[in-house]
């Protein structure tokens, strides 16, 4: 083949301004959608280039592994349900961290200096535990692996220790001391099997509710990982460098906003053990009412003004179309609907207003936390839709583990009604004294045939 | 990386680098968030590059596995990243036509 690579550096070039296009563009709504293309076509370019490598050996095997993943990759993003999308997000970022660590571990494996091991064994630990801690969040998301925090007796000292090992190992890998009675091979997969040890441990604590900021966290990690990597090579790969470094920081930013949205500080995050640290039984007084559905059609004939507040039910439920119909009877009937977002509702921020957005509910019905909690104590009837934590009044009460949380102030209107499975608790574990409330009623059922059993009846009205 | 100047010229980049991922996620509305990790998630998919450079420099059989899956986890972590954060994106394109609100 003619050497072409000269190509390969004003490519990376050309990639990483469609990069930074991409995600100036991912960062306004009505331009979001063309981002990603920007961004795709730069990643395809920027592979393909990369054949050209000089010296570049194992071509097959290069092609037939990227077959593999990229199809794999194309096939489960293909067809995994919408409400699964936070933990796909999850799922790939461990792939990326993996894909990190494996480069460190050959870049390792071969001649280094100081400088280029050092960087490899960061970016190594860095990657592996992003990789292990993202599937672990992958599994909790996924419900096939309990949710809630995992502790122990001892644990945070647990974790520091295998810490502080993974980056004594580290330490031995690069410089290789004669002096340590295992053989010099021995340090590099003890170095690999204590970070990914140090990812699993340090995911197990965090509870389901605290996730979205894990994995933005880790995404971060990974985009780190990814640049320490592009400067572990004998020639140093830009395109690898400022990607990861724009990720790594657009990350930890993102990591931080969505940290002050849930009102979690990120030490509260990684230490607190969210909802493991449960308060004592507090006694709820009262109990649950249920209501029939043809009621609520009765009260909702009768309404003027009506928010609904919807969360993770509805996206279980895919009661999002049926919402819809809802909305527009109510409008016809001439009562003004609003919804209230928050900003964690469902298992990721904007997951609701994602989910409203395919049913055809526009932006302006969507309101956000701050400016719909005023208007709770004007509205007649309240409709929360499979939403739990994000409306327990328990936020208000000391050491209640949600203590600090912004709610939306549902339990002022005059009316609530809550579209429920069940009687279980929310995500966070903890008794929602909402539904023990005087002017709160509870509506059993799937939140797709409940909400579909209000509009056929309103249409009768 | 070999040089010191290389080394240093990486850290200035580096620095931009870190600048630029700031700047562009400022002021970001919250429903913007989880397309944004996931863009960004697709982005340092990158690192497939990286595995094909560790892959196709690799010379021991050992180096050989670890590079292949690397290369399997990156092209995986590029295609999923890719349909996940279209996916995500769709949902925004319907209603797109009327302006979004804190935009």
């Amino acid at each position: 083949m003619a050497d072409l690579s000269f190509v390969i550096e004003p490519v990376y070039i050309v990639t990483i301004f469609f990069f930074i296009v991409g995600l100036q563009r991912m960062s306004h709504p009505l331009t979001a959608r063309s981002g990603i293309v920007w961004a795709g076509a730069a990643m395809l370019i920027a592979t393909l280039v990369t054949f050209f490598t000089p010296n570049l050996t194992n071509i097959a095997l290069i092609a037939i592994a990227i077959v593999i993943g990229g199809g794999f990759g194309y096939i489960a993003a293909k067809r995994v349900a919408m409400t699964n999308m936070p933990q796909m997000v999850a799922f790939y970022n461990g792939m990326g961290g993996g894909a990190a660590a494996g480069i460190s571990a050959v870049v390792l494996l071969g001649p280094t200096t100081a400088t280029t091991g050092s960087l490899a064994v960061v970016g190594g630990l860095i990657g592996a535990v992003s990789f292990s801690g993202s599937l672990i969040a992958f599994l909790k998301l996924q419900g096939w692996m309990l949710s809630r925090p995992v502790t122990f007796p001892g644990q945070q000292i647990v974790n520091m220790a295998v810490l502080i090992l993974a980056i004594v190992s580290g330490v031995l890998v690069i410089l290789q001391p004669s002096w340590m009675p295992l053989s010099v091979s021995m340090y590099l997969p003890l170095f690999f099997i204590l970070a990914l040890g140090f990812g699993l441990l340090m995911t197990l604590p965090i509870g389901g509710a605290d996730m979205p900021v894990v994995i933005s966290m880790f995404n971060a990690f990974t985009g780190l990982a990814v640049a320490l990597d592009g400067f572990s090579f004998a020639t140093p790969n830009y395109a690898m460098i400022i990607a990861g470094v724009i990720v790594g920081a657009a990350g930890s930013l993102l990591t931080l906003q969505m940290a002050k949205a849930m009102n979690r500080s990120l030490t509260n995050v990684f230490f607190g053990a969210f909802g493991a640290t449960e308060e004592q039984k507090v006694q709820v007084s009262g109990s649950m009412k249920a209501i029939e559905a043809d009621d609520v059609v009765v009260m909702l004939a009768y309404v003027d003004r009506v928010i609904i507040v919807p969360g993770y039910g509805m996206a279980v439920a895919q009661a999002q179309q049926k919402v819809k119909e809802l909305t527009d009877l109510l409008e016809s009937r001439g009562v003004q609907v609003k919804f209230a977002i928050h900003p964690v509702a469902g298992r990721m921020p904007g997951h609701m207003n994602v989910l409203l957005a395919e049913a055809g509910v526009a932006y302006e019905y969507l309101f956000d936390r701050d400016e719909v909690n005023p208007e709770f104590p004007s509205t007649d009837l309240v409709l929360v839709i499979g939403a739990n934590d994000v409306v327990n009044p328990a936020a208000h009460r000391q050491g209640s583990p949600l203590f600090g949380m912004p709610i939306l102030e549902v339990e002022q209107a005059k009316n609530v009604i809550v579209l429920k499975r069940g009687q279980g608790k929310g995500f966070a574990g903890i008794e929602n004294d909402l539904f023990y409330r005087e002017n709160t009623r509870m509506l059993y059922g799937d939140a797709q045939e409940t909400v579909g059993k209000l509009v056929q009846a309103l249409k009768k009205l | 990386m070999t040089d010191i100047t290389a080394f240093w010229t990486a850290i200035y980049i580096a620095m931009l680098a870190a600048f630029t991922g700031y700047v562009v996620i400022t002021r970001v509305p919250a429903i913007l968030h989880t397309p944004l990790m996931s863009g960004s998630n697709f982005i340092h998919g990158i690192v497939l590059v990286g595995a094909m450079v560790a892959l196709g420099l690799a010379t021991t059989p050992t180096e050989q596995a670890i590079g292949f899956i690397a290369v399997v986890l990156g092209a995986a972590n590029v295609t999923g990243g890719y349909i996940v954060t279209e996916r995500i994106l769709q949902m925004f394109d319907r209603s797109g036509k009327k302006p979004g609100k804190g935009t």
